[in-house]
């Protein structure tokens, strides 16, 4: 089954969003964002610094009110923080609870949503078995290192089985090491437990090296300048994939798309082959 | 540190201070410092016999119902305030001012409005002691890190989910800062109040001692407050031990 073929699960249409910036002036952070994400998708959002990145993702998780347009999930429309979507942030040391154990942070959004015990202490198990923390349980997330913290966050977003997890540069201030760890931690679940994933990042070659599909933002105010299909093959390795040649087309053609948004504000219509734009 | 050194450094002080005070006792007559064996003597024959049901306990009931209730309510209303907005402009001008008066100078007010009982001495008690864990309790959750609160707020915490998962834990490091401040307050006030107005208590008795110049015995009722002191402090700090074992250890990791 091709991806326009499956369900859509998060439908971003013609989404804007203007700051008051005080003194009746404002500010437009994002014109019209439109794109689907179909069952399955793993889409990373990239864009230039400033590109509105942050606040798109805030409108689709509900967590900020967007000026006109609609995020729609599962056919709902969302109206603040919705059931059914997981949110994994940049900031690993603030977005977990430091006076819950591992364990209990995981459980909380289950814990509170109602799913039964017996239930809850099997997803549990299971998700942190997925992000390789199933003996740290017992730990507080403070005596855990910085990776360690945020694949508890990641644990924590699988337990709840979101129709969407979105993550907000989420490895962005971890080392390289680590962040190469976590990047095929994060395919490995995605196909394990079919996820629908879309992952902002500023980061061209983790946006190729992830996803299906990358989504590149125009400069703000931002609205979706391309949509390219990452055809690489499903099994990724962080040597293989990263020297393969079509892995550095896919990066060079990306990284010319941002290079390009970047310097083109208000680019809303791109040319057909970007090359011939700059001939 | 080995143990006999630690017992050292805790009692050095004191020894030295009881050592001098014998000595002094034993060669001047002082009529107002009586001798340690006399003072300690008296200690026990007046607190533990039938006076420790007739005043040590209804002290201490009021000590602790007043800081029962200031617990309760300061955090109650702390919380609250805290967390609504609009609430909390409407009342943070009155409580300046209501905290900048001496809680003391309410001693005639609440004895006209509530009289001689364990009530007013109570009130007075909370009337002072509330406002250190209020207020602290309304600073721990006003200043809750934006991103602990949107990922509540994406993990779809109800309002009341929100307040005992993220909220108050959240806070307990400042609220429980706020309590320690009161503890002094309260025994403070819990003295006052029984010198002023009681027919009991262990202020009532000190004060009268003094009045009727037993020495000894008013000297043993500044002990028996110091002690109590002490053991609030020592509960307490177990207590906090537990409560905020997270927070230590969280702090001595960012302190690395």
């Amino acid at each position: 089954m091709t991806r326009a073929q499956k369900p859509v699960r998060l439908k971003v249409d013609q989404v804007q969003k203007i700051y008051q910036t005080g003194a009746g002036t404002e500010f437009e952070a994002v014109r019209s964002l439109t794109f689907d994400l179909h069952d399955g998708e793993f889409a990373c959002l990239v864009g230039p610094s400033g590109s509105g990145k942050t606040t798109l993702l805030k409108c689709i998780a509900g967590l900020m009110r967007t000026t006109s347009g609609e995020v729609v999930l599962d056919g709902q429309s969302v109206n603040g923080p919705a059931k059914g979507m997981a949110v994994v942030f940049q900031e690993y040391g603030r977005s977990l609870f430091p006076w819950m154990t591992v364990e209990a942070n995981v459980d909380l959004p289950l814990k509170t949503s109602g799913v039964p015990k017996m239930e809850r202490a099997e997803r549990v198990r299971d998700a942190l078995e997925s992000v390789g923390l199933d003996k740290a349980g017992a730990k507080y997330p403070w005596q855990l290192s910085g990776g360690m913290q945020q694949r508890v966050a990641i644990a924590r977003a699988v337990a709840s089985q979101p129709s969407v997890l979105l993550m907000d540069e989420p490895f962005a201030a971890v080392d390289a090491q680590t962040r190469a760890d976590l990047e095929d931690l994060v395919r490995r679940i995605w196909r394990k437990h079919n996820m629908t994933i879309l992952f902002v990042t500023h980061d061209i070659d983790e946006s190729v090296y992830l996803a299906e599909r990358v989504l590149v933002l125009s400069s703000s105010p931002t609205v979706i300048q391309n949509d390219i299909e990452i055809d690489l093959p499903q099994e990724r390795d962080q040597l293989v994939t990263r020297s393969a040649a079509r892995f550095a087309e896919l990066r060079a053609e990306v990284y010319e798309r941002v290079q390009f948004a970047k310097t083109n504000i208000h680019a809303v219509v791109e040319p057909a082959r970007f090359t011939e734009a700059h001939a | 540190m080995t143990l006999l050194k630690k017992t050292g450094y805790f009692l050095g002080i004191p020894l030295l201070l009881l050592a001098a005070w014998t000595v002094y006792t034993s060669t001047a007559t002082n009529f107002f410092i009586p001798e340690p064996a006399k003072l300690m003597d008296r200690f026990f024959k007046i607190w533990f016999s039938e006076r420790f049901v007739s005043d040590v306990l209804p002290s201490l009931s009021r000590l602790l119902a007043g800081l029962g209730l200031s617990i309760v309510i300061g955090i109650a209303v702390g919380a609250v305030i805290g967390y609504v907005r609009w609430i909390r402009w409407l009342f943070e001008p009155l409580f300046e001012f209501i905290r900048a008066i001496p809680s003391t100078i309410l001693i005639p007010v609440l004895l006209l409005l509530i009289g001689i009982n364990d009530s007013m001495k109570i009130t007075l008690i909370v009337f002072s002691c509330v406002w250190p864990i209020l207020l602290n309790t309304v600073a721990g959750v006003t200043s809750i890190d934006e991103v602990l609160q949107n990922t509540a707020k994406v993990i779809g915490l109800t309002k009341f989910d929100r307040m005992r998962y993220l909220v108050l834990p959240a806070a307990s490091p400042q609220i429980m800062a706020g309590i320690r401040q009161s503890l002094a307050v309260a025994l403070i006030l819990m003295v006052v109040s029984e010198m002023f107005a009681s027919t009991d208590g262990i202020g009532h008795w000190t004060i009268n001692f003094q009045n009727r110049v037993a020495i000894a015995e008013m000297w043993s009722g500044i002990l028996l407050l110091g002690i109590i002191g002490v053991t609030l402090s020592v509960v307490f700090q177990w207590f906090q031990k537990r409560i905020l074992a997270w927070y230590e250890g969280l702090k001595e990791k960012e302190n690395d």
